[in-house]
C-alpha cells in the first residue's frame, strides 16, 4: 500500500530538512552579515573570537539543559536565579567560612541538584504547569540568595574567590585553560598576536582554551549523543511527545522529567561556577535573565515549546547567533538598544522558518 | 505480577480460553460503571465488543488490560486466576492495547515509536545506544508484513494516515509478543478505505493465533471480522453470541437499548 501520493524526495532535500535547518541558516546569515560589517575591527581576530566565544559558550551551556528539558515537555524559568544561587553558595563556603573551594563547589552542585529535583518532584505530584512552578522558584532562590548574601557577608557581592581558589584541586575545571603550550608555540611562531608592553609582554594574548568553552562543547556533544543515539533519548521525545503515550508503553515518565530538572539544575551550576573561577566573585544579581536566554537559544535551535521535538545541536548554535549578536553589536560600536531589535528579529525569523521545517517532517498542519 | 488466593471451590472457568472475565463489577463511589459483565477470548478469534458511548466499554478493556481493579469479579488466564496491579503486569502477561489516539507519538519516527520503551540496545554500560539498522530493519519488516510500505523507516508518524497509525501500534503489538490484542475503537475516526486497511490487519492478526479484542459501535465492522459479539449496555451484557447466531439489526437494537429484548433472548443461546 504504498502511497503513490507522497512524492519522492530527493537526498539533498532529505538532507536538509532537519530541525537544526533554521538555525544553520541563522548562523550562517548572522556571519556573513558579522563578516561584511565587522572584518576590520578584531571581531575575528583570535582575542575577538575568544570574546564572543566565551559568551556563544555561556550560553550553550545552559541551553543544552534548558533544550532535553523543553523536549522533555517542561521549562525551567528558575535558572537564572539558580546560577545567582549557586555562586553564592560557593563564595560564602569558601570565603566567608573559610572551606577549600571544592567543598564549596561540591556543596553548590548537591544543593542545586536537589532544587532541579525538587521542581521536577513538585511539577509532578502537582500536574501545575512547569512555568508556574519555576517561575515561584525563580523569586524564591533570588530571595533567598540576596538574604543569604547580606545575612552572612552585609555585601551582595562576595569578592576573594580567586585567591581562595589558588592551589585547589577542583576550581581549574571550571576555571582553567587548556592548550597554553599551542598557543604559546603559536605566539613564538608569528601566527597569533602577543602582548608588546607590560608585564606580561611576549606571552600570547590568548593564552589557552577557558575550561568554559570546554563544559560547552563536551556538553553538547554529549547531549546530542544521549538524545538521538540512546534509550533514554527516545524517551525524552516520547515524554514531551506525548506523556500519555509514552507511559502507556513503559516509559518511566516522571523519571525523566525528574531527571531532566536535575540537568538543567546541573547546567546552571557549571555555568555559575565557571563564571564565579572566571570573575574571582559571585553576586547576589548574577544570571538575571540567563532563563529566558536559554529558551530564547533553545527556540531558535528548532525546538518546539511544547516539548517532543528539538535539536542540541540547534540549540548550540541558537546560543552561537546570540553570542555573536551580542558580542558583533559591541565590536561594530551599534548602539546597544538596538541589540534587542536584532535578536528579537532573528528569534522572530527562526521561529518561523523553523514551524515550517517542522511541518514539512511531521505531516502537521 | 501478584497471583492472589482465590476459594476455588465455585470455580468453572473455560480452560480452552485464553482469557476469561467472570461476573466483572467496577464501582466509582457511586457510580456502578459495570454491573459483572462476563466475556472470554479465544486464540485466533476476534471478540467484538459493542456498545454505545458510556456502556462500559472503555472501562471493562481498562479493567483487562490492568488500568483498574475491578471491585469484584475475577480474571483468569489459562485457566488460572490473575490480578493485575498494573498495566505492565497486564502487558507481561501478554495483554497488548491499542487506545484509539493514545497510540502514537505523531512527532516521532515511525521506528522510534515503534520501539518506545523497548529499544534495542548495543555497546557498554554507560555507552549502550539504540541499535537502530535492527529496529529500522524490524519496524520496515513488519509494516511490510502488514501491508503498509514505508518511504522509509525514520519517516515521522504524523506524516502516515490513521489507519497506517493504527496498524503501526498493531504490528508494534504483536512484535512484542501479545497473545491478546485489545484494539480501542481502531476504525471510529477513518475512512472508508482506512477502515477496511485496519480490519484487514485484524483478520492477519487473528489468522496468527491471536486473541483479538475488537471495541467498536459500528455493527457492520464488527460483523466484518467477528467470532463473537458481546454487547455492553448501562454496565450490563446480555451474554455472548456467536458468528451465525445473530444478525446486524439486532446487534443494533441491543446496543440501542434493547428494545426487542425478548425475542433476542433465544437468539442468544440460553446464556442471559
Amino acid at each position: 500500500m504504498a502511497d503513490e501520493r507522497l512524492k519522492e524526495m530527493s537526498s539533498f532535500r532529505r538532507a536538509m530538512i532537519r530541525p537544526e535547518l533554521g538555525a544553520i541558516c541563522g548562523t550562517i546569515l548572522v556571519f556573513v552579515f558579522f563578516l561584511l560589517v565587522a572584518a576590520d575591527t578584531g571581531m575575528f581576530s583570535p582575542e575577538g573570537a575568544l570574546n564572543w566565544g566565551i559568551v556563544s559558550a555561556q550560553f550553550a551551556i545552559i541551553a543544552v539543559g534548558a533544550c532535553l528539558l523543553m523536549i522533555s515537555g517542561e521549562f525551567d524559568l528558575s535558572v537564572g536565579s539558580m546560577i545567582g544561587f549557586a555562586g553564592i553558595v560557593i563564595a560564602i563556603v569558601s570565603v566567608q567560612w573559610g572551606f577549600p573551594v571544592w567543598t564549596g563547589i561540591v556543596l553548590a552542585f548537591a544543593i542545586a541538584i536537589a532544587l532541579g529535583a525538587l521542581n521536577g518532584w513538585l511539577v509532578i505530584k502537582t500536574g501545575l504547569p512547569s512555568f508556574i512552578v519555576t517561575l515561584a522558584f525563580l523569586y524564591i532562590l533570588r530571595g533567598l540568595t540576596i538574604f543569604l548574601s547580606i545575612a552572612t557577608t552585609r555585601k551582595t557581592i562576595i569578592g576573594g574567590v580567586k585567591e581562595a581558589a589558588a592551589g585547589d584541586w577542583l576550581a581549574p575545571l571550571f576555571g582553567g585553560k587548556i592548550f597554553n603550550g599551542l598557543f604559546v608555540w603559536l605566539a613564538d611562531m608569528g601566527m597569533i598576536e602577543t602582548f608588546t608592553r607590560g608585564r606580561r609582554a611576549g606571552e600570547p594574548i590568548v593564552d589557552g582554551i577557558p575550561m568554559l568553552m570546554v563544559w560547552a562543547i563536551v556538553l553538547v556533544i554529549a547531549g546530542h549523543w544521549v538524545l538521538t543515539r540512546t534509550k533514554f533519548g527516545n524517551w525524552i521525545y516520547a515524554s514531551g511527545g506525548d506523556a500519555q503515550a509514552a507511559r502507556y508503553t513503559g516509559v518511566p515518565v516522571n523519571r525523566v522529567k525528574i531527571l531532566m530538572f536535575m540537568l538543567t539544575a546541573f547546567c546552571a551550576t557549571v555555568f555559575a561556577t565557571c563564571q564565579v573561577m572566571e570573575f574571582g566573585s559571585a553576586a547576589a544579581d548574577r544570571g538575571l535573565l540567563k532563563e529566558f536566554e536559554a529558551i530564547i537559544c533553545v527556540v531558535i535551535g528548532g525546538a518546539l515549546l511544547t516539548g517532543g521535538y528539538g535539536s542540541v545541536v540547534g540549540a548550540a548554535l541558537g546560543a552561537l547567533i546570540f553570542g555573536v549578536v551580542q558580542q558583533g553589536l559591541f565590536f561594530t560600536g551599534v548602539e546597544s538598544s538596538l541589540f534587542r531589535v536584532f535578536l528579537g528579529l532573528i528569534l522572530l525569523l527562526a521561529v518561523i522558518l523553523n514551524t515550517y521545517i517542522r511541518r514539512m517532517i511531521t505531516g502537521e498542519r | 505480577m501478584s497471583e492472589p488466593i482465590y476459594d476455588m471451590r465455585d470455580v468453572h472457568t473455560d480452560e480452552a480460553s485464553l482469557i476469561e472475565l467472570q461476573e466483572i463489577e467496577k464501582h466509582f463511589g457511586a457510580v456502578i460503571a459495570l454491573a459483572g459483565v462476563s466475556v472470554a477470548v479465544y486464540a485466533g478469534e476476534c471478540h467484538c465488543l459493542l456498545g454505545d458511548n458510556g456502556a462500559g466499554k472503555s472501562t471493562f478493556i481498562k479493567t483487562m488490560s490492568g488500568v483498574h481493579k475491578p471491585t469484584s469479579g475475577q480474571i483468569f488466564m489459562d485457566g488460572r486466576p490473575v490480578a493485575f496491579e498494573s498495566p505492565r503486569d497486564a502487558m507481561l502477561a501478554g495483554i497488548a492495547t491499542v487506545y484509539q489516539d493514545l497510540a502514537m507519538i505523531p512527532l516521532m519516527s515511525v521506528t522510534r515509536n515503534f520501539w518506545m520503551g523497548r529499544e534495542p540496545t548495543k555497546g557498554w554500560g554507560p555507552f549502550k545506544y539504540i541499535d537502530f539498522k535492527k529496529a529500522n530493519d524490524v519496524t520496515m519488516t513488519r509494516m511490510a508484513d502488514m501491508g503498509i510500505r514505508l518511504r522509509e523507516p525514520t519517516q515521522a508518524v504524523g506524516t502516515l494516515s490513521g489507519g497506517e497509525r493504527q496498524t503501526v501500534a498493531i504490528a508494534r503489538a504483536v512484535y512484542f509478543g501479545a497473545r491478546i490484542l485489545i484494539l480501542d475503537e481502531p476504525t471510529s475516526a477513518l475512512g472508508v478505505r482506512q477502515t477496511s486497511n485496519v480490519l484487514a490487519t485484524i483478520d492477519r492478526v487473528r489468522k496468527s493465533g491471536i486473541g483479538v479484542v475488537f471495541i467498536t459501535h459500528n455493527v457492520r465492522h464488527a460483523m466484518a471480522v467477528g467470532d463473537r459479539y458481546t454487547v455492553l449496555n448501562r454496565g450490563t451484557t446480555l451474554g455472548t453470541a456467536m458468528r451465525g447466531e445473530i444478525k446486524a439489526d439486532e446487534l443494533q437494537d441491543m446496543m440501542a437499548g434493547g428494545q426487542e429484548l425478548a425475542q433476542l433472548e433465544g437468539s442468544l443461546g440460553g446464556t442471559v
